[in-house]
């Protein structure tokens, strides 16, 4: 009994129980006032005051990139943003999210590359190379990313230096949403990451080699025996089985028993 | 000095009092006993949720009539439709398409890429965005034996044993056999992957994994995964459309029990649409958003179990959904990021778990599902938990250990992760500890399959968390991301065959809705709430109050 009393008062979930004596800040959702204990994210902040998330929220980790929000504090002048849900509500913000932003996204065949790929960029997205150089975005994006340096990549030609230095993208699109030149940065960095990943980066052999093992149905055979295997005999070759070292170098170790590779 | 509140700074200086013997026992060796087998089972029985028997019930009604679940997951199950049947008009679909797909994560978007390419109109219903799901959250990577020291055989080995043996073996073999296969895809759709200059594979161990096979995308291979494949749906959008914020809230069935499509629902303007299709897959993730016990959990915002609730309804066998992955060191602290996964690493590297009185506890690398019992045990048992200013018991994960058993700045390189999401609240992590807490991670079971993703019922298949019997009672890292790529991809390629095939075209029903509402009336289900429910309700009780209407 005094632990189901004990467990009551606990937190449960993701909702959220301020303490007695918490102290409370006013923040202001959209405009409107509303006060909430301090030390919660602007999500938790904004649940707390009452709103149920359909739009604007996510994976609540900080990847997925649908909580993107700009802020203001009142009587300064700067425009501020992040993620609703890493992102501490404080004293006198003044909060919008922007759950959506349109965005300019060609449709295109990676399989069929109509020219080099810096051509093929600058066909689909020619208005990466109207950069004005502002830094807006850069200072906008909520993962810190250089994303002004990586549009100057693109109009260099440098996809690879493209594709590494946005790879932190959460496509949230804040970036898009305030950059003067009408650029959708976002978008044009997940085609360069692409066209990187299949056509620049180099293929990994030994999964080809693998891929044609497995399609000559070599690994079936093995697969059936262990599973008509009584699970005492599974049990044994699971304990027996031998682990390759952590610093082995991939490629080149192998393991004594070599029967079933 | 940190983002930690006074009274919590005061608490740590406990911790630090009773550090530095704990640092010299460490050095020599010396550690807190670990329990013995009897112990271990006593503990889990006692304390770990799934053991736990008075948060679980029988189902009563249903295929799996008498199957123990979580109370949670059980009055999930056991709640009425949303939908009044008599209202809906079936003999007039809003959409008709050769395969509908329920779920947009790394599954259900697997299985509208395969669908397609075989030449099928798909249309895809979601709850939220495109790649709102689970698959986004992972972080560590995907195995496959893709190394010439590794084979299929041995993953399935790996994966058999991570799962004490009660994986469905057709399960555990189809995942291993697809494995490099999937690779290969993700490759050639343009997937950044960690790679020598060579081009060959960068691979790390996970837990239970006797060859290296792990293949990442820096420390978020699930998210770059979502991103390639969404990317690659909307270069085929002539052929699969996407339904954002309308999920399926029912299944539809024809007159002869096939699978002909779902109403779904429009969160936004809150109309219900009827899709007819030739074949159907289930691809909504897990349950983790529901709390189960009052869990924190690292899941997505949506993972509310939707597709077992109306894979059910329709007649689909359910199996281990009594099953859950708990990770024992789930932050508890700060708020922000309360649910957050702390790497086993950590205490792999020596930081030992504190009670609020600085006392060492347990032996710190029990396996997980200990592990977890033993700081439930300490909180809500033995009563010396810390709580924090939100209302949470958590205990101390001693990390500044770390630096002083291994030299300075070992917590930076080792850690750097959880470093920065620490420093951002002004928590240095190397110099003070941090406060965890076990948090929800992952549903084993659920919606019953065979190997290419059938549930049983004609035209429907099921792909992802949502299914069970492939991880068994317990998965190992690196094999989700697989899972929800293979069988997505098998569930697509069936779900074509079935479409071109099949006889389809009979008239639509709910009758299985109208008949497992009666169900639970003849169960005497009093208290039956209505499901699915779609998203988590985080209103504060004072709201709540004043929404009275």
């Amino acid at each position: 009994m005094a632990e189901e009393k004990k467990l009551k008062t606990l937190a449960t979930g993701d909702k959220t129980i301020p303490p007695e004596g918490a102290k409370m800040i006013p923040i202001y959702i959209m405009g409107r006032e509303y006060v909430v204990p301090e030390t919660l994210t602007i999500m938790k902040a904004v649940e707390y005051a009452g709103y149920s998330y359909v739009r604007g929220c996510g994976c609540r980790g900080g990847i997925c990139g649908a909580c993107g929000t700009f802020y203001r504090f009142i009587g300064d002048y700067r425009l501020r943003s992040g993620l609703a849900c890493q992102t501490v509500a404080e004293p006198n913000m003044i909060i919008m999210q922007l759950p959506f932003f349109p965005a300019n996204r060609p449709g295109y065949d990676l399989e069929k590359m109509q020219g080099a790929p810096h051509e093929e960029l600058r066909r689909l997205y020619p208005e990466v190379f109207k950069c004005v150089g502002c830094g807006t975005c850069t200072r906008t994006c909520p993962m810190d990313i250089d994303v002004m340096d990586y549009i100057a990549l693109m109009k260099r030609g440098d996809l690879k230096g493209a594709a590494i230095k946005s790879f932190d993208c959460v496509m949230c699109g804040l970036c898009a949403s305030r950059c003067p030149a009408q650029i959708s940065q976002f978008t044009a960095a997940m085609f360069v990451r692409r066209v990187y990943g299949k056509y620049i980066l180099p293929k990994a052999a030994h999964v080809k080699k693998r891929v044609d093992e497995v399609r000559s149905g070599k690994y079936e055979k093995m697969l059936d025996e262990l599973m008509s295997m009584k699970q005492e005999d599974v049990k044994k070759l699971y304990v027996e089985r031998e682990r390759e070292p952590d610093l082995a170098e991939s490629g080149k170790w192998m393991p004594k028993e070599t029967k079933n590779l | 000095m940190s983002g930690y509140t006074t009274v919590l700074s005061e608490l740590i200086k406990k911790a630090e009092a009773t550090r530095p013997a704990r640092v010299e026992k460490a050095r020599k060796g010396e550690h807190f006993p670990a329990l013995t087998m009897e112990q271990r089972q006593q503990w889990l029985k006692k304390y770990h949720p799934d053991y736990k028997s008075d948060g679980r019930r029988k189902l009563l009604i249903g295929p799996n009539k008498g199957m123990e679940l979580p109370e949670e997951v059980a009055s999930l199950i056991e709640s009425r439709s949303r939908l009044n049947t008599k209202a809906v008009d079936l003999k007039k679909a809003d959409y008709e398409t050769d395969l509908l797909v329920i779920g947009a994560g790394g599954a259900g978007t697997a299985a509208a890429l395969v669908a397609q390419e075989l030449g099928l109109k798909v249309l895809v219903s979601t709850k939220l965005r495109h790649g709102d799901s689970n698959t986004v959250m992972a972080e560590g990577g995907i195995q496959g034996a893709t190394q010439e020291g590794d084979s299929p055989y041995f993953h399935y080995l790996d994966v058999i044993g991570g799962g004490h043996f009660s994986n469905a073996p057709a399960l555990a073999a189809a995942l291993t056999n697809d494995a490099p296969l999937i690779i290969n895809w993700l490759e050639d759709l343009g997937m950044m992957f960690d790679k020598a200059p060579s081009g060959r594979m960068k691979v790390r161990h996970g837990g239970g994994t006797c060859r290296k096979r792990m293949h990442s995308s820096g420390d978020m291979t699930g998210a770059e995964i979502m991103r390639v494949l969404r990317d690659e749906a909307r270069n085929r959008d002539n052929d699969i459309k996407m339904l954002e914020f309308s999920p399926a809230v029912e299944l539809i069935l024809d007159s002869t029990g096939k699978a002909a499509g779902a109403v779904l629902y429009n969160l936004e303007t809150k109309e219900y649409y009827v899709v007819r299709a030739k074949a159907v897959v289930v691809a909504t993730g897990g349950f983790g958003r529901l709390h189960i016990q009052g869990f924190p959990t690292t899941n997505h915002y949506g993972a509310t179990a939707d597709g077992i609730v109306m894979a059910y309804r329709a007649g689909a066998k359910l199996q281990d959904l009594d099953s859950t992955q708990y990770h024992p060191t789930g932050a508890i602290f700060p708020e922000q990021n309360v649910g957050l996964l702390i790497t086993e690493k950590v205490r792999g590297l020596g930081a030992q778990l504190l009670n609020v009185d600085g006392e060492q506890f347990c032996f710190p690398l029990e396996p997980r599902d200990v592990e977890s019992a033993c700081v439930i045990r300490e909180c809500l048992d033995i009563g010396k938990g810390v709580v924090t200013p939100t209302g949470r018991f958590g205990v101390w994960l001693d990390s500044p250990m770390i630096d002083l058993l291994h030299g300075e700045g070992t917590v930076r390189k080792e850690l750097p992760a959880k470093y920065i999401q620490f420093k951002r609240y002004d928590i240095d992590i190397s110099r003070v500890p941090m406060l965890i807490y076990p948090t929800l991670h992952y549903q084993n079971g659920g919606i019953q399959i065979d190997e290419w993703s059938r549930t049983g019922i004609d035209g429907l298949f099921s792909a992802g968390e949502v299914s069970g019997g492939v991880h068994g009672r317990n998965r190992l890292m690196g094999n989700s991301l697989l899972d929800v790529l293979v069988f997505g991809r098998r569930a697509g390629l069936k779900a074509a065959e079935y479409a071109k095939s099949a006889k389809t075209g009979s008239p639509l029903s709910l009758k299985h809705v109208d008949d497992f509402n009666k169900e639970i009336e003849g169960a005497g289900i009093r208290s039956a709430g209505v499901s699915p429910i779609l998203l988590p309700d985080y209103a504060p009780d004072h709201v709540k109050a004043r929404q009275i209407v």
